[in-house]
């Protein structure tokens, strides 16, 4: 018998406000400990929360992305453990009435597209952080950070549409692409600003009903949750493969041995006593609220990469590679309207910007040439005055000073060659000193050509225009 | 009529806030529990049709505060009640909770 996957994913992405959830100490991540806490965050007897307005619209703009219906009213709730980074005993959560419902993202794989749905997205606090290691006594003690404690979350929990560990993986990083291209989220899994944790089970394919799950923690990359779902998914089918029941229980990815670990069993199972968060009144989200949080949506991915294919021309691939992050797509469309042909300025974003990013170390965020100056430069190429040969020679001189290329072109001489009696001057030259391969040419080994061209362009500094040489050169030879 | 609070749910309730206690409390609590519940349930025939539920008592004037940093507390202040701290390293100190 097959058995098929079933996966579902609970994401967790820190909103990128400037304070927490519900009091004004900043969110600035790695400040000494315990300096960006307070009376409300620390659980003090006697405080009250108070929710942050840009916590709930960054919630807002995430969910509207993820096509989700925004709840006009949605209801906090107290999570109720025990855990020594969670000062209050509760964690304020949403439960019954989560802030947004029903939403789905779609993505294409190679053998099709899939479609997953957004069971809901909900607003809550962030717990401290525990340090069990690397304190003299650690063996019997267990030290507590507040500073993350009451940053701002939501958690979007996926409909168990997914199917394969791979897909799991796609989809997690179309979303997190998502959250950072629209600033919810910054996307630093390194820093536990997005966390992933995935329901797995298996069935036999082709049945409907749900097998029992376990709950796969620990999966801050997207190659860890690739690779703990393979084994999960392995584990599961070769249990109920032998007919062994498969146990309901929490799991954690060991990234040293690429398995999962049962955490902790069903005796244990926590019962959350959810109940409605008294001190704070419901999240109203009207009509006009909505309106402004939609209003300040930027394009998003997809719709950008379609009408780069649409308005531009591009290949389709093209598109979705400038689309990969949203500087690289405004960096593209400014030398685009700075006057540089679509195509062209696709393959040097793509090609000699991405080089020099990579060699620097720098980022589209920060880069070294602006559009408009490196639109300068290709309507220098349209324009045939200078070649694109040179153009990676004037490019590398515009990284490293702030001149443009036009004035780098006219310092250094670049100017292309398109004089027809310097060519020809050239050429002639070039053809005397290889008789070799001019006779090797005439008796019809066509590819010396190449090498001819060659040895033209090198004669000329890489400054003829290569169209020019080629004709020229034609003519020299018949 | 006062609702019964059996034994059980009462260990199981004082399990979950992690609380122990003696004979004569499970007794205690079971009765003032089920008093309390009992009220409740005198409660219920009331006919609160159209009613929304209320999930909340605080005044919705209060409202969301803008994203705008407030200072945060003396590190010395934080930790000061703290049952058991390390001032020299910032943190807040409790037995060991994995392993």
């Amino acid at each position: 018998m097959t058995y098929e996957a079933v996966i579902g994913l609970e994401i967790h992405a820190q909103l990128q406000a400037g304070t927490k959830i519900f009091c004004g100490c900043s969110t600035v991540f790695g400040a000494p400990p315990n300096t960006h806490v307070c009376p409300v965050c620390l659980g003090f007897p006697g405080v009250l929360p108070v929710l942050n307005r840009s916590a709930v619209d960054l919630g807002i703009r995430a969910a509207l992305a993820l096509g989700c219906r925004i709840n006009e009213t949605s209801i906090f709730a107290r999570k109720n453990y025990f855990y020594p980074d969670l000062p209050k005993g509760y964690q304020i959560s949403q439960y019954e009435q989560p802030l947004a419902s029903a939403g789905s993202v779609s993505f294409a794989m190679p053998d099709g597209p899939r479609r997953v749905g957004i069971t809901r997205v909900h607003l809550e606090e962030d717990a401290g952080k525990s340090l069990h290691e690397g304190f003299p006594d650690s063996d019997r003690t267990t030290y507590v950070d507040f500073n993350r404690a009451g940053v701002p979350l939501i958690e979007i929990v996926t409909e168990p549409d997914l199917r394969s560990a791979a897909d799991a993986a796609e989809f997690f990083s179309r979303l997190r692409a998502i959250l950072v291209w629209l600033d919810v989220n910054d996307g630093n899994m390194d820093e536990g600003s997005l966390r992933c944790d995935a329901n797995v089970s298996v069935r036999p394919a082709g049945t409907a009903a749900l097998g029992t799950k376990a709950e796969v923690k620990n999966l801050n990359s997207f190659r860890f949750l690739q690779k703990a779902l393979e084994f999960e998914i392995e584990r599961q089918r070769a249990l109920v493969g032998d007919g062994i029941r498969v146990v309901q229980e929490t799991r954690l990815f060991d990234v040293s041995t690429g398995t999962t670990v049962s955490m902790r069993s069903k005796e244990e199972a926590h019962d959350y006593r959810y109940f409605p968060e008294p001190d704070l009144p419901p999240v109203r989200v009207s009509a006009e609220r909505l309106a402004a949080v939609r209003e300040r949506m930027i394009e998003l991915p997809d719709a950008r990469r379609q009408r780069f294919v649409a308005a531009f021309g591009l290949p389709e691939y093209d598109a979705a590679q400038l689309t990969q992050s949203r500087h690289s797509a405004d960096f593209f469309e400014a030398t685009v309207t700075a006057g540089a042909p679509a195509k062209t300025a696709s393959n040097w974003i793509r090609g000699e910007l991405a080089r020099v990013l990579n060699d620097t170390g720098r980022s589209m965020a920060d880069p070294p040439v602006s559009p408009t100056r490196l639109a300068e430069l290709l309507r220098l190429v349209e324009a045939g005055t200078i070649s694109g040969a040179i153009a990676k020679t004037v490019f590398e001189k515009m990284v490293v000073s702030a001149d443009s290329a036009e004035a780098i072109v006219r310092r250094d001489g670049l100017t292309q060659i398109d004089d027809e009696g310097a060519i020809i001057a050239l050429i002639a030259d070039v053809l005397t000193r290889n008789t070799d391969a001019v006779a090797g040419y005439r008796a019809g080994k066509t590819a010396t050509f190449g090498f001819l061209v060659g040895q033209v362009m090198k004669a000329a500094g890489g400054k003829a225009n290569p169209k020019r040489v080629t004709e020229l050169l034609k003519q020299a030879l018949a | 009529m006062p609702a019964v609070f059996s034994r059980a749910e009462i260990a199981r309730i004082a399990a979950l806030a992690h609380l122990e206690l003696g004979e004569h409390e499970v007794e205690l609590f079971a009765d003032q529990l089920g008093d309390i519940l009992g009220y409740a349930n005198q409660l219920q025939p009331i006919d609160t049709t159209g009613v929304p539920p209320t999930s909340s008592v605080v005044i919705e004037d209060e409202g969301e505060r803008a994203d705008a940093v407030v200072p945060s507390v003396d590190r010395e202040i934080a930790l000061a009640n703290a049952p058991d701290a390390s001032l020299e390293v910032g943190l807040f100190r409790v037995p060991r909770v994995i392993g």
